[in-house]
């Protein structure tokens, strides 16, 4: 890697400003059983001053381990192995602990990933930012700590501060908690606040308003942002300056709006192309098979363009096809009863009033911010929960009059696939016999004729056959999603409940399994209930899309009627709320 | 999709070659097969307590079994000419006040100890597990009968509770009576990790899929959710075999054990009380002889322990 410092490319501009950041040749490693396991790469870049540069990259590519190393904050047995991070002309990677405490919170602010587990549950509000305050000797402990922390929850955009201010962090909201740790770390104006994926537990439109704020703040503050994200419509809606990484490496860096337009390196065309968020429009799957998705091809496994493909396809002109439907929801609501912790209970609406029809061989999208009812519905239709009014008829068929036999003949033409691939199958049954259990419980077939199907049903999501006899946590996230759909698929069924199925799958990988359904979709002729929080990919794959907002569908239309001309201001909204949305991509 | 448009001088472009691009998502098939309990046999293989450990646990199960083995003399063949005497000859380790053979006692009392110990932890196991699973799958009233049931148990310490029924029963004093006694009061520390443990575990996903399936409750407890279940009660369970064993020696101890014909560790010990000045030997040799099978059995308790928590793996 001696070349890598030479051609430190990204030194800034023309102007003779000195960077507030800048990292030669930085390398990071883990100390493991086996050795040193190298994270961090050779990374060069600069940060000038009032400067928003985020960095991009999926999973394990070492963009936040990057992030960590600035501040001296590396997880574990991580270690800076080589390289300078110099800001404001101090060596960060060799400055002693003390140094790095001064720097840490004065001069760096911090905004970490989880707004969930990153305050602590046992203080209040007040005592945690007031902390902050004095110990960057930014105020005094007493009046004047609590006059501040007020000033910096009311920067933060929090209302009501001073009360807020004796609140634990389980009274706040994801979007609140994230509000604060935003305060905290720009509450001594320091020159440069690392935001280590900010808002990605958070629901499109609160991470909307808290981006913006965000934004606000720093351009008024003139501080320097660093973002670090896997979301690439966000990374160039949000920042000048983009950096991409892969494996530990920068593949390219530039100014935001031209990598996105015009991508130069291999893995960045492959990101930008796999962009839910920048992609125009469906997968079609039902003029032909999606067989032309490239992920089959060996040569250029991985590669799959979902815009490319869903404009060559958008020019045929689909089949047209009767329409039978295949799941009726009428009026079906679910009330819940909550403990309000004082012997009481009090109903709570989880589901009102909801109406659809999905018609046989399409997909029709369940659309909604977290807590709007949308995975109870799909719990209802599989008989997971009882509804307490309404009603779903699956061909014909009433679900809640179903029991015994008839029960489980209908559980055997709705299969569901669920969102944490780490939950999803049981750790200590292999994948031969994770995928062969729907067979066993329905008595299909003989062990041969079982062991037969689950090898058909891998080659059909792709997946060597040789992995039958090994266990799920030896795969990755993506895999193991496949296996849940091959398990699902084992009993031919005719509809399939994707709930959130791809959300926690890095955008790659995100666009490999949306591609592999539709094409399952085509060949099958499945029905899908698609389930997600995410609207950019339900462009990708629904042909209807319901939106639903606290229990209820606010608007139900064809994919593109909703994103063309959406009715409903949430709707609108949410549309408006998906990162990048505005950036036109010159294809 | 890249144009011709030239670049802006700030964008900088890595060398293909640099970073080859890997597929997306590629499989790659390690030489060896991973899941818990796999893992967990291959980190015990690789440390050394756990052979020693082993050959300690073995070396007294065949003790305890075949005693006749280890010695010849007959434990309950007492010479008073010999009372309190030395090692000597056939007598390895001397003999008791009543002068009978010190090393014979003991090698005649391991299979006493080691009863106790694995008769009352495979009762506290089958009521633990049973109790346990049934409270924490099917939650609801059924669980708030159950625990509280063992929130009684739970809060009589199970030594005095065994004390009690001893001395209530102190006409059938035996290995069965004495196991029953310390384990009808030992048995809701398992059901309560078992039962925390389901109620984490039931609602994984994969129970969810199960169910959606069609597969019936009980079969989803019995092949999902137990076996996901057990790993701490087995580190528990082999923990507490030492634990009843010191337990059996503890009410021996206080009289109110093993009958005085009975030959144990527990009954040794306490014989010795009496020569505690005069021959330090009687007590030394049948405690030695304890401590090094409960440090046994704690040991691999200890490694089994290390071996089933990824976290404590990955430390080391």
């Amino acid at each position: 890697m001696s070349d890598t410092s030479a051609r430190a490319t990204i030194s800034g501009s023309s102007l003779a400003a000195t960077p507030l950041l800048e990292i030669s040749n930085l390398n990071v490693g883990f100390t493991t059983q086996r050795g040193v396991v190298p994270a961090v790469n050779g990374v060069n870049f600069t940060i000038m001053p009032g400067e928003t540069v985020a960095i991009v990259g999926e999973s394990g590519s070492g963009k936040s381990t990057t992030a960590h190393a600035i501040i001296g904050l590396l997880p574990g047995t991580g270690k800076v192995t080589g390289g300078q991070i110099l800001f404001d002309g101090i060596d960060l990677a060799t400055a002693t602990e003390k140094k790095l405490e001064e720097v840490r919170g004065n001069l760096i602010g911090f905004v970490p990933q989880d707004p969930m587990s990153n305050l602590n549950p046992v203080l209040n509000i007040g005592f945690q930012v007031q902390e902050t305050l004095v110990a960057n000797g930014k105020a005094t402990r007493g009046k004047d700590a609590k006059a501040k922390a007020i000033t910096v929850l009311q920067q933060a955009g929090l209302g009501d501060a001073e009360h807020r201010l004796r609140q634990y962090p389980h009274q706040f909201s994801g979007g609140m908690r994230q509000r604060v740790l935003i305060g905290i770390g720009l509450s001594s104006t320091p020159k440069l606040l690392i935001a280590d994926e900010p808002t990605s537990a958070l629901d499109v439109t609160v991470q909307r308003t808290i981006l913006d704020h965000l934004a606000g703040l720093t351009r008024e503050a003139g501080t320097a942002v660093l973002f670090i994200t896997h979301d690439l419509g966000l990374a160039a809606e949000r920042a000048e300056k983009l950096i991409v990484m892969y494996k530990g490496k920068i593949v390219e860096s530039g100014p935001s709006v031209e990598i996105l337009q015009n991508p130069q390196h291999p893995y960045t065309q492959r990101l930008v192309a796999a962009a839910p968020s920048l992609a125009s429009r469906r997968i079609q799957s039902s003029s032909r098979p999606l067989a032309t998705l490239d992920y089959v091809a060996p040569s250029i496994a991985g590669d799959v363009d979902l815009i490319a493909t869903a404009e060559a396809h958008a020019e045929h002109t689909p089949v047209t096809k009767t329409l039978v439907p295949s799941i009726v929801v009428k009026d079906l609501t679910k009330v819940f009863q909550i403990n309000t912790g004082k012997l009481q209970r009090q109903p709570f609406t989880a589901v009102d009033q909801v109406s659809f029809t999905i018609a046989k061989g399409t997909t029709t999208a369940l659309v909604g911010e977290s807590g709007s009812g949308k995975s109870t519905v799909a719990r209802l239709i599989l008989k997971l929960d009882e509804a307490t009014s309404g009603s779903i008829t699956v061909d014909g068929e009433d679900v809640a009059k179903l029991k015994g036999r008839e029960l489980l003949a209908l559980r055997r033409r709705m299969q569901p696939v669920f969102q944490d691939p780490f939950g999803s199958l049981d750790p200590l049954y292999n994948i031969g016999s994770t995928i062969a259990e729907p067979l066993v419980t329905h008595k299909v077939g003989g062990r041969k004729e079982q062991r037969a199907r689950v090898l058909e049903l891998l080659d059909q999501v792709a997946l060597p056959t040789a992995l039958a006899d090994r266990y799920p946590n030896e795969l990755s996230g993506g895999q193991r999603q496949r296996v849940a759909i091959a398990r699902a698929l084992a009993l031919k069924p005719d509809i399939v409940i994707l709930d959130e199925a791809v959300s926690a799958l890095d955008v790659l990988v995100q666009a490999q399994i949306l591609a592999l359904l539709s094409e399952l979709q085509s060949e099958l002729d499945l029905t899908y209930l698609f389930i997600t929080h995410d609207l950019a990919v339900v462009r990708l794959v629904a042909d209807n899309v319901c939106v639903m907002q606290k229990g209820k569908i606010v608007e139900a239309a064809a994919t593109d009627e909703v994103f063309g001309n959406p009715k409903q201001e949430y709707t609108k909204e949410l549309l408006a709320a998906i990162p990048g949305a505005g950036i036109q991509l010159a294809v | 999709m890249p144009s011709n448009t030239p670049l802006s001088p700030t964008h900088f472009v890595a060398p293909l070659d640099e970073t080859p691009l890997v597929a997306v998502d590629k499989v790659s098939i390690s030489e060896r097969k991973s899941n818990l309990y796999l893992d967990a046999w291959r980190d015990v293989r690789g440390r050394v307590l756990f052979y020693v450990a082993g050959a300690v646990i073995i070396l007294i199960l065949v003790v305890a079994l075949f005693p006749s083995l280890f010695t010849s003399i007959d434990p309950k063949y007492c010479n008073l000419d010999l009372s309190n005497a030395g090692p000597g000859a056939g007598h390895l380790l001397g003999s008791t006040f009543q002068g009978c053979d010190i090393y014979s006692r003991i090698i005649y009392g391991a299979g006493t100890s080691l009863s106790v110990g694995f008769i009352v932890t495979v009762l506290v196991t089958i009521i633990g597990v049973v109790i346990g699973a049934v409270a924490g799958f099917y939650g609801g009233w059924v669980d708030a009968v159950l625990s509280r049931i063992g929130d009684i148990f739970f809060s009589i310490p199970y030594i005095l509770a065994a004390v009690v029924i001893m001395s209530l029963f102190a006409a059938y004093r035996n290995v069965w009576t004495l196991s029953l006694a310390i384990g009808i009061f030992a048995w809701p520390s398992v059901a309560r990790i078992l039962r925390g443990q389901i109620l984490s575990v039931k609602n994984a996903d994969y129970v969810t899929s199960a169910t959606a399936l069609g597969v019936s409750r009980f079969k989803i407890l019995v092949k999902h959710v137990l076996p996901n279940s057990v790993a701490p009660v087995i580190v528990i369970t082999t923990i507490g075999l030492a634990g009843a064993i010191v337990a059996e020696s503890t009410l021996s101890f206080l009289g109110v054990g093993l009958g005085s014909d009975s030959i144990s560790w527990g009954n040794e010990i306490s014989n010795a009380q009496t020569q505690l000045r005069t021959d330090p030997s009687n007590l030394i040799y049948p405690s030695i002889a304890l401590s090094i099978t409960v440090l046994a059995f704690i040991l691999m308790g200890e490694v089994v322990r290390d071996a089933l928590d990824p976290k404590a793996r990955a430390r080391r």
